[in-house]
């Protein structure tokens, strides 16, 4: 203990020694998961958000779902059995930022695509408890009645291909057409092609208009939808 | 004053244009507030300087504390607080209640929850901070605070980075990111703002009149640093556009998890423990009149805390994605992590030996003593949560959220509130407190209310847990989700009605302090003191 005297009678020293000490512990468990090969699972399905997707994502983030909704299945017998397939770590693989969420005050939503049909979903966005009458859920009526607003999504994209996302010319730049194809069903081919797995279709009930609602809707009918899970082979060692 | 005041009047007078020019270019609603308002703060800074220009300035001497900010400081502390305790009784009450939910954008659960959690973390936990790092810097270094007037910026900047934040929690300007929400220009705020502190901190330390750096520094120190790394890394991200709200978090999904609860953890570890630890090893042994308990147990608790809360991060992401190593090594450093925890809570509480007595008529004391023993408390329910068996029932429940408050609440909420009753009477020259008898009111309604809080939430959390499971003899599952969330109902009303005792505590808090300012004294008889026969 008598050593400890030069530390606390030395500023600099106590500074870079307790910075050192900080660091290790981050470096020892974060940066192997970015070398690693089995961090990330090796399956068929998962691809970029289409440009209508990740907008309705954006909103998901923007009204804080993800306090109250997880999107990770844990391996449990329970949990699969509710839920589906347990999360894969291939799935959030484009998601910036993640969205697993810490807290389920309402159930998961890692593969709630495709459970409801878009009516319910906007029917439960606008009133939750016109169709769960238990939720504590806040309504999100508001959103049927914004317009979505989509000017800049292809940089967006382009954002997101400089921290690793593989979006490619021809998505970046049918950016906004993609977007209308999607949210109208009208013209949607080459985006549908672009987009393997995706869907095209009115998904607020109002043909007219391109809504907030159009867009939520669209990635809540999404989630979950992407993996093949015949090419899924668990890796023991993970 | 002279030149230089001119000088900064002109500097600051060009942000404010540049700020101005930034909102109206904006390409959203909430980045062009967001810009105004910074201009704002740079043009209400104009204007003082422009009133106190060519005032002379009472030379202050270089010798004297500089204790202006940290009165500024305390009332911000109190002020954060009873907004922050407002703001989560009222998400309280929506939970139990959701007609309560306006359904209008600004003021959903959504984005009010992280109102709450800023509020009560950021805005009064890191003005306690603060404040009291100032208030113990300069007395445990025999030096004034280094750089000026540097200090008053780090006050000021941190208020307007609260506002930033808060405002754009309503606006839905977020990151998502749990504890870390606000986006890229208001983190590249704080960063400076950060930098400052540390600036002020560490300059003070370095000039300081005393051989030896006492254990509370070394504590605020590796809170400002660490706090700095996680704060940087954690907010790695690309904005869309220099003229609006929205980025890109520069990792995604797996590493992005980790490093999100990497800094959630150490927000945790550094924000709430560290930094507290800093204000207990100098408020507790003043305040019992005792030396700390033991020396070596300090240096021995405080490096291993900072070298073990470091890995804890991954046991947020058990029977996740993330790889099973990474859980594993998570687990077990949180369980290590008990020891020097208690280690800390063992000198807390043990540098009252000798002292004990104090505890019947001292409400302060006993105040502290109660957030020492919550410590002690939640860190050891912290290990056994991180214990993956534990975990898959704990995880996704309102167990973490009580365990949460107990920790917040009761270790950080009193410790910070102690540490106030005892500031202000000193920092506006009074003997003591306006009434001990009202501080004594103000202990145990806020204990009350921490144990209700977390009682309820203890049975709400393994409840919903045990229901998510349940088989019934046929093996189907016997409850659907909206079951489970149905038998929430009594636990979050209990909840919210924990949350008001809290909060009526610390409305009694600002009266008692209000009149302490004032200069007033209770007639009252003394705590602890049987009444005559």
């Amino acid at each position: 203990m008598i050593k400890h005297e030069k530390i606390e009678t030395n500023a600099t020293l106590l500074l870079i020694l307790s910075f050192l000490v900080v660091t290790i512990g981050g470096l020892v468990q974060i940066t192997p998961l970015f070398y690693l090969q089995n961090t990330i699972e090796k399956v068929a399905g998962p691809r970029p958000y289409t440009p209508l997707e990740l907008a309705g994502r954006n909103i998901y983030v923007r009204e804080g779902c993800y306090l109250c909704h997880s999107q990770m299945i844990r391996p449990f017998r329970d949990e699969v059995e509710r839920y589906g397939h347990y999360s894969l770590a291939a799935e959030s693989q484009y998601d910036h930022p993640f969205q697993w969420g810490s807290k389920r005050t309402g159930p998961d939503l890692a593969r709630v695509g495709g459970k409801y049909s878009d009516e319910w979903q906007r029917q439960h966005l606008a009133d939750p408890r016109s169709v769960v009458p238990e939720s504590v859920m806040p309504g999100y009526a508001f959103l049927a009645g914004k317009d979505l607003d989509y000017r800049n999504i292809g940089n967006h994209l382009k954002t997101l291909t400089l921290v690793g996302v593989p979006y490619d010319k021809g998505q970046i730049d049918n950016a906004a057409a993609d977007l209308q194809a999607q949210a109208t069903g009208d013209n949607a081919d080459a985006m549908l092609k672009r987009y393997p797995k995706s869907q095209a279709r009115d998904y607020d009930g109002d043909p007219k208009r391109i809504t907030e609602m159009d867009a939520l809707v669209s990635y809540l009918q999404m989630l979950g939808t992407l993996v093949d899970f015949s090419t899924f082979k668990p890796d023991v060692s993970r | 004053m002279g030149l230089g005041s001119l000088v900064q009047m002109a500097l600051l007078g060009l942000i404010a244009i540049l700020f101005v020019t930034l909102g109206a270019l904006a390409q959203d609603a909430a980045f062009a507030i967001h810009m105004f308002i910074f201009a704002a703060a740079a043009a209400i800074a104009v204007i003082y300087l422009a009133r106190s220009y060519g005032q002379p300035v009472a030379a202050a001497s270089p010798e004297a504390y500089l204790d202006g900010v940290v009165r500024a400081g305390a009332i911000a502390t109190v002020f954060w607080g009873v907004i922050g305790f407002l703001a989560g009784l009222v998400i309280a009450l929506q939970l139990a209640y959701p007609g309560l939910n306006p359904d209008l954008e600004w003021f959903n659960f959504g984005r009010l929850r992280p109102l709450h959690t800023s509020a009560v973390i950021f805005a009064f936990g890191g003005n306690a901070l603060m404040c009291t790092s100032f208030y113990v810097v300069q007395r445990t270094c025999r030096a004034r605070l280094a750089f000026g007037n540097l200090a008053w910026f780090v006050f000021w900047g941190y208020q307007l980075f609260i506002v930033l934040a808060a405002t754009g929690y309503l606006l839905g300007v977020t990151e998502s990111r749990e504890y870390a929400e606000p986006e890229w220009y208001v983190d590249l705020w704080l960063t400076i703002v950060w930098i400052a502190y540390f600036l002020v901190f560490f300059g003070t330390i370095i000039k300081r009149k005393e051989p030896h750096i006492y254990v509370a520094n070394w504590f605020y120190l590796s809170f400002i640093v660490t706090i700095a790394m996680l704060h940087i890394v954690n907010n790695i991200s690309i904005p869309v556009s220099f003229l609006g709200s929205k980025s890109y978090s520069a990792f995604a999904g797996v590493q992005d998890a980790l490093i999100q609860w990497w800094y959630g953890h150490n927000a945790v570890g550094f924000f709430l423990t560290a930094g507290f630890l800093g204000m207990m090893y100098y408020f507790v042994p003043k305040r019992a009149g005792r030396p700390v308990y033991s020396y070596r147990l300090s240096i021995v608790h405080f490096w291993a805390l900072i070298f073990l809360y470091i890995w804890a991060g991954p046991h947020h992401l058990h029977y996740t994605a993330l790889p099973d190593w990474a859980q594993t090594l998570g687990m077990a450093f949180s369980v290590m992590l008990w020891m020097p925890s208690w280690g800390g809570m063992i000198n807390g509480l043990m540098t009252l030996s000798g002292a004990w007595d104090k505890l019947r008529t001292d409400p302060v004391l006993r105040m502290m003593v109660i957030s020492v023993a919550f410590y002690g408390m939640s860190t050891f329910e912290g290990p056994v949560m991180s214990i993956k068996s534990v975990n898959a029932l704990s995880h996704y429940t309102d167990w973490t959220i009580g365990h949460v408050h107990s920790g917040a609440l009761g270790w950080v909420g009193m410790i910070s509130m102690a540490a106030m009753y005892h500031l202000f009477p000193r920092l506006w020259g009074r003997k003591e407190v306006y009434s001990l008898q009202l501080v004594s009111w103000h202990v145990w309604l806020a204990t009350l209310g921490i144990v209700v809080y977390a009682s309820s939430m203890w049975v709400s959390g393994i409840m919903q847990g045990l229901m998510w499971r349940e088989y019934d003899d046929q093996g189907f599952l016997v409850y659907s989700f909206a079951e489970s969330v149905a038998a929430m109902h009594p636990y979050y009303v209990i909840r919210a009605f924990g949350g008001l005792l809290f909060l009526v505590g610390a409305l009694i808090m600002v009266y008692n302090l209000y009149r302490t300012v004032r200069g007033d004294t209770r007639a009252e008889a003394p705590v602890g003191v049987p009444a005559a026969a």
